[in-house]
């Protein structure tokens, strides 16, 4: 890295261009985690789903040299393993959050198993949109390289808000979420609508492992997610079910994420590792602060859970 | 109708034996469909599901050799599935059973390596102890964070364990290092005499003792004792248990601490048995396993003692699958997912082939 030559200034600039690149999957998978809780159910299981995701795209970015049709087989994975979870999770005295857990072993024990042939080819990374190019620092120019499936993200999150406030299906999931039992008078039928949300969930997870392992960090190994899906539940809470406000946290965990990197780039890292662990600290500490024993979650859904 | 006229199954199959009939025979069955599955993606991965079958089956139970390393891998196990399993009780789904484990072992290095002049009996109690303190005080913020601020359990526990492996980084990369641990860094490593030896005879080390005895005092402090009473009310409804004077918070925070004790001392034992010293081998996923092994055994630590030995033969076979069928390592984790799922689903089944008074529905 070259941010030597910006001295101090260059750790804001490697923040803010951690941000940009770290923040899709966070983003990614806290909409499929909004999308599934609206509807009442927890999906923990989409570290299971994100690593999938990571590993199809790559496979299929490797075989076919297409990047974005890798991005469309990572989605669709996702999907079955959406549904294994959908249905499964809607089993009578079945726990969704255990179903979760023995997800994310299902889920990551597939990807190491069909991936393991994958590690060592490369394949051909997602294409970057250059918004850098009015600058003459070279370091402005690559924190600007924006991926298009990052500006997709940022794009389905009002288009979700609306979707919820403002449609005829959102009002469904909103109705399945808080009220099974007003949603069954109401003629809906409580099992398809959370059968689709999660499925539909498990697909932008889906892509955004597509984004871990074709644009940022860009490679497939065992280690690639390292617990950006897990995260994806916290995320929700701190954004209180709010589509917009996932986007808004992404951002922040992206650029948590990026502390410890920026400032080992001027020589401090004596503390790497506790700055990587930032956005789960961060997570912590926002729920701390927030919730409370006297109350339900402001926003929470009403059946969420149960 | 005269009772003498009943069938002679309706009569034996009472309500009791049903249940206990149920207990035994769906996780079997769970058992024996997972194995089907498994054979299944073998088939398709192109390796012989028989021929796997018969090496998961050789390499865990079919030779003393092999049954010794299968019980190497359960010691962990039982320890790192109480985590789970006791604040079950309580309602409470903890998955901080990895965390627990690496501060633990971090706390038993740090007394291990701070006391290395005392007598060796001395240095294992208090690595017992400083892994005990560790890994309660670790799942017991979680317990008390739940109570006194309701952050969800199965979140924060989940937080502290990517907390946990940051902090073992930390520490070992750093302020512990030993500078000749140049490939993998690693913590000064505890003298030789100052570890757990092994059971006369074996290879197995006394974790095993640690685990079998957390097991059985496990049991019986949940279902022999007034205060695992008092737990399984607050589980059960915890209105009823607040209305009745029970003490919800103290439970709660108390069998927290008892479940993050028996992780940390999981951590105690893989460090001063197996590996010596602290370093990231302390993170190998004896936590997700535990978690695994407590909802198999539905939460039962006397069934985590068995389930624990299980799922140790089909980890322990892992090697022998890569050596003789090509497969990758990742294999016996699909398997413990397939597992899982199974037995998950067959939660749902639980009273639907007995009918709750007497007689078998057909």
């Amino acid at each position: 890295m070259a941010t030597e030559a910006l001295g101090w200034w260059g750790v804001p600039l490697a923040i803010a261009a951690g941000t940009l690149r770290g923040s899709a999957p966070f983003l990614f998978v806290s909409l499929g985690e909004c999308l599934t809780e609206k509807s009442g159910k927890i999906n923990l299981g989409l570290e299971g789903t994100l690593l999938t995701g990571a590993m199809s795209a790559y496979a299929i970015a490797y075989l076919t040299t297409s990047p974005w049709l890798g991005v469309i087989m990572a989605g669709v994975a996702g999907m079955i393993l959406g549904v294994i979870h959908g249905w499964l999770s809607q089993q009578p005295r079945v726990n969704d959050v255990a179903v979760g857990i023995a997800m994310i072993i299902f889920g990551s024990g597939i990807a190491f198993f069909l991936g393991k042939p994958f590690i060592q080819p490369s394949a051909p990374p997602l294409p970057a949109l250059q918004f850098g190019a009015w600058s003459s620092l070279p370091q402005v120019q690559s924190a600007l390289q924006i991926s298009p499936l990052f500006l997709i993200g940022i794009a389905i999150a009002p288009l979700m808000q609306w979707f919820f406030r403002a449609t005829r299906w959102g009002l469904y999931i909103r109705a399945v979420g808080d009220s099974p039992d007003a949603a069954k008078a109401m003629g809906i039928s409580i099992f398809k609508v959370r059968m689709l949300c999660i499925i539909a969930g498990s697909f932008l997870a889906g892509i955004g492992g597509a984004y871990l392992s074709l644009y940022y960090p860009g490679s497939w190994n065992e280690r690639i997610s390292g617990g950006q899906g897990l995260m994806a539940v916290a995320l929700v809470i701190f954004a209180r079910w709010q589509p917009m406000q996932c986007l808004y946290a992404s951002l922040l965990f992206g650029g948590a994420q990026a502390i410890g990197p920026a400032l080992q780039s001027v020589g401090i890292d004596s503390y790497y590792y506790l700055f990587n662990a930032s956005p789960y600290i961060l997570t912590l500490l926002i729920m701390i602060l927030t919730c409370s024993p006297k109350r339900t979650l402001n926003g929470a859904p009403g059946a969420l859970g149960q | 109708m005269y009772r003498s006229q009943l069938p002679i199954t309706k009569i034996m199959i009472n309500r009791y034996n049903s249940r206990t009939l149920e207990a035994i025979c769906i996780p079997l069955a769970a058992l024996l469909f997972s194995l089907l599955l498994f054979g299944i993606f073998c088939a398709f991965a192109g390796a012989d599901p028989f021929g796997v079958y018969a090496s998961i089956y050789r390499s865990a139970f079919g030779s003393w050799r092999a049954f010794q390393n299968t019980l190497l891998r359960a010691a962990p196990l039982m320890l790192s599935s109480l985590c789970t399993a006791l604040p079950a009780r309580l309602g409470l789904v903890i998955i901080g059973n990895e965390g627990a484990i690496i501060v633990g072992g971090l706390g038993a290095v740090a007394a291990g390596l701070s006391l290395s002049t005392a007598p060796p009996t001395i240095v294992q109690i208090a690595m017992a102890i400083a892994s005990i303190v560790c890994g309660g005080l670790w799942i017991g913020a979680v317990g008390a964070l739940r109570h006194y601020r309701g952050v969800n359990e199965t979140i924060s526990s989940l937080l502290l364990n990517y907390i946990a492996i940051a902090l073992l980084n930390h520490l070992v990369g750093g302020p512990m290092r030993d500078p000749s641990s140049l490939n993998k860094p690693s913590s000064y490593p505890i003298a030789e005499i100052n570890m757990l030896g092994d059971i006369p005879g074996t290879r197995v080390h006394y974790g095993l003792i640690y685990g079998l005895v957390a097991c059985v005092i496990a049991y019986f402090l949940i279902q022999r004792t007034t205060f695992g009473f008092a737990a399984r009310v607050a589980g059960g409804n915890i209105r009823a248990a607040r209305i009745a004077g029970l003490p919800v918070g103290k439970l709660t925070i108390m069998i927290c601490f008892l479940a993050g004790s028996c992780a940390g001392l999981a951590g105690m034992v893989e460090v001063a048995a197996v590996h010596g010293r602290a370093n990231e081998s302390l993170n190998a996923n004896y936590g997700y396993s535990g978690i695994l092994v407590a909802f198999i055994a539905r939460h039962n630590p006397l069934a985590a003692t068995l389930v624990a030995i299980l799922l140790g033969g089909i980890l322990a076979s892992g090697g022998s699958l890569q050596r003789s069928h090509n497969l990758p390592d990742a294999t016996v984790l699909v398997f413990q997912g397939l597992v899982f799922l199974v037995v998950l689903f067959s939660e749902s089944l639980y009273g639907r082939f007995f009918k709750d008074g007497s007689a078998v529905t057909t």
